[in-house]
């Protein structure tokens, strides 16, 4: 049974078909690279799975159980986790602060029910050493690199135990060892069962660490193919639709 | 400009190779980076150098006048502060101020008991703080707006109700309002055990030193106060990680009337008279001294502990000022100076400090 069905999804925002009638699965342990050009509706698709708002048509079944998300809460019960592309952090917090944000530790009873804060900085310490990352816990954001801000906001997603990470361009704006860094991180949650849903531009990135690739062209899904049995140079043709479907 | 920007670029690069090595921030150095420990230090200095120049600034008795005129300021910058912190601006508070005082005063005139009297002001404060709450948070309206209109409806209400007279023949409960407004403690000698030397800090002194404990341990401790922060640094990111940010910035507008409705209620036992003019003009004095404190109107930034020391720092200018002998009508381009400069000394991030800023803008000369 997969993980994630899309069955005939569309979407429109007034006259504007961002997408229509989509359908993929994802597979447990899975790693999809979604494609296509800017305004193909790469976001859109994101942004339904992760239950930022409804489809307008078709539906979305995680686990074999339909799901209707209206919150991003909603779909982060069902064990979906999103790596926004501006990475969603407060600035003015440190990385601790923004791994918990939202499900703090807590202690004591109430009325004195405080933040663990002890037991979320050693926490996110531990995270942060999974993955390799230089980054400190009790430093603010705001004073953070591009890769290490890319650290808190993939380890907010391991912080539970989400069964599918949605990561929409998260090898855009960082270093070269940094890429290397999560390209290494997602074959790791692959290795635990976790399907990775990878939106991205680099054509390296993709061919690198996915097992499949779902190219999308204006709304409408146009392949939908093992990486082992494609080239970059179809994909590319797919996207700017030189070649019109495969 | 293309020039000072890659010059800023590469700027930037430096720091984050740096920092990588740099161990985490000491205690002292958290302290030297924020302002309300150098607005403390210039406090100190200040109350030096007045003491040494005027021997009447030092006195017990301008303490306890002092004490007790900043404390409604600083029990409304409690409430201002939680509500800068999320991004937001309450100019609503010097006219619920005036409400409170009218819809207490009025009760209490017509004989009633002195806690339902109190219980309907801080209703009516509430039910503004729920106003303006309500439109900014859920409505989605500019806090300024909105708190703009409920100033301007707040003070016209309290005209109409009070028919724009003084109330001040308050009832069988008068003794009892004067007392909580007028209390002191420590008392001396003969009434009480303090030395001579111990100044007698007003009733409204400790209810903003009660309330800033409260606030700050709000801050510090508790995950609703953590999300106040997230809300002011990333609205959208708190939303998205499931923060009930309407919820929370409804609140925060709630408890900012909450404060004004104290204040307001300790001043009218102080003076035993209710007008409707309280508070007219509190707004700024308030907003000055939380920004003074540290607190930032971009949102994300403030500390009970600011709060609190800005609003001190204010009315002690203010005290010295007239203890100077200079016109008193040089206060307001004063109070104005120090909200620009407060600021400006704020703007302290490593992109925009005062420093980076006057480097740049010499580089973009010469180049």
């Amino acid at each position: 049974m997969s993980l994630l069905e899309v069955r005939g999804v569309g979407k429109s925002f007034g006259a504007i078909r961002a997408l229509h009638d989509i359908d993929f699965s994802v597979a447990a342990g899975e790693v999809i690279g979604l494609m296509g050009d800017n305004g193909a509706g790469k976001s859109t698709m994101v942004k339904l799975i992760a239950g930022n708002f409804p489809p307008s048509e078709g539906e979305i079944a995680v686990g074999g159980k339909l799901c209707h998300f209206h919150k991003p809460v909603e779909a982060r019960a069902e064990g979906i986790e999103v790596v926004y592309q501006d990475l969603a952090l407060a600035d003015n917090l440190t990385a601790a602060q923004n791994v918990f944000l939202g499900r703090e530790v807590k202690k004591g009873t109430w009325p004195f029910r405080i933040l663990d804060k002890k037991a979320m900085i050693e926490r996110a310490a531990q995270l942060f050493a999974e993955l390799k990352s230089e980054t400190r816990p009790r430093d603010l954001v705001k004073k953070m690199s591009g890769g290490q801000r890319q650290a808190v906001a993939i380890a907010r997603t391991r912080l539970s135990n989400a069964k599918l990470v949605l990561m929409d361009e998260p090898t855009a704006a960082i270093s070269v060892r940094q890429v290397a860094e999560v390209l290494d991180l997602i074959r790791r949650l692959r290795s635990r069962g976790v399907a990775v849903m990878l939106i991205s531009h680099r054509m390296p990135d993709v061919f690198a660490v996915c097992d499949r690739i779902i190219v999308l062209r204006r709304g409408s899904k146009v392949a939908d193919k093992q990486t082992t049995s494609t080239s970059p140079e179809e994909i590319t043709g797919l996207i700017t639709g030189a070649i019109r479907a495969a | 400009m293309q020039h000072s920007q890659a010059q800023l670029a590469a700027e930037s690069h430096a720091e984050i190779s740096d920092v990588v090595g740099i161990k985490e921030q000491t205690v002292l150095q958290t302290m030297l980076s924020s302002q309300s420990f150098w607005v403390t230090v210039a406090l100190a200095v200040l109350v030096i150098f007045m003491s040494w120049l005027q021997p009447s600034f030092g006195t017990v008795e301008n303490v306890t006048n002092v004490t007790r005129n900043f404390a409604p300021i600083g029990i409304m910058a409690l409430g201002m502060t939680v509500v800068l912190i999320t991004g937001g601006i309450d100019l609503s508070v010097g006219s619920v101020m005036g409400l409170v005082a009218i819809v207490a005063g009025l009760l209490l005139t017509w004989h009633h008991p002195w806690y339902v009297a109190f219980g309907a002001g801080l209703l009516a404060g509430l039910a503004c703080g729920a106003f303006n709450g309500f439109f900014v948070a859920y409505v989605g309206m500019p806090s300024f707006v909105v708190t703009l209109g409920m100033l301007s409806i707040a003070r016209s209400l309290a005209v109409v109700i009070s028919g724009n007279q003084m109330l001040y023949q308050f009832g069988p409960d008068a003794p009892i309002v004067k007392a909580i407004g007028q209390a002191k403690w420590p008392l001396r000698a003969p009434a009480g055990w303090a030395p001579h030397w111990m100044p007698e800090l007003s009733s409204h002194f400790w209810v903003m030193v009660v309330l800033g404990l409260a606030v700050g341990f709000v801050f510090i401790f508790t995950a609703w106060g953590r999300h106040l922060f997230a809300i002011g640094g990333n609205e959208h990111a708190a939303r998205l990680t499931g923060v009930p940010v309407d919820w929370i910035k409804f609140q925060a507008y709630v408890f900012s009337a909450f404060c004004a409705s104290i204040a307001s209620l300790l001043l009218l036992g102080y003076s035993g008279s209710a007008i409707n003019a309280m508070g007219t003009g509190y707004e700024l004095r308030v907003i000055a001294g939380t920004v003074i404190g540290g607190a930032s109107l971009m949102g994300g930034y403030g500390s009970a502990y600011g709060a609190i020391i800005g609003s001190a720092f204010l009315e002690v200018i203010r005290n010295a000022l007239l203890m100077a002998g200079i016109d008193s009508n040089w206060q307001g381009a004063l109070v104005g100076a120090f909200i620009i400069l407060a600021v400006l000394l704020g703007m302290q991030s490593p992109a925009t400090s005062v420093g980076v800023w006057v480097r740049a803008m010499f580089a973009s000369k010469r180049g």
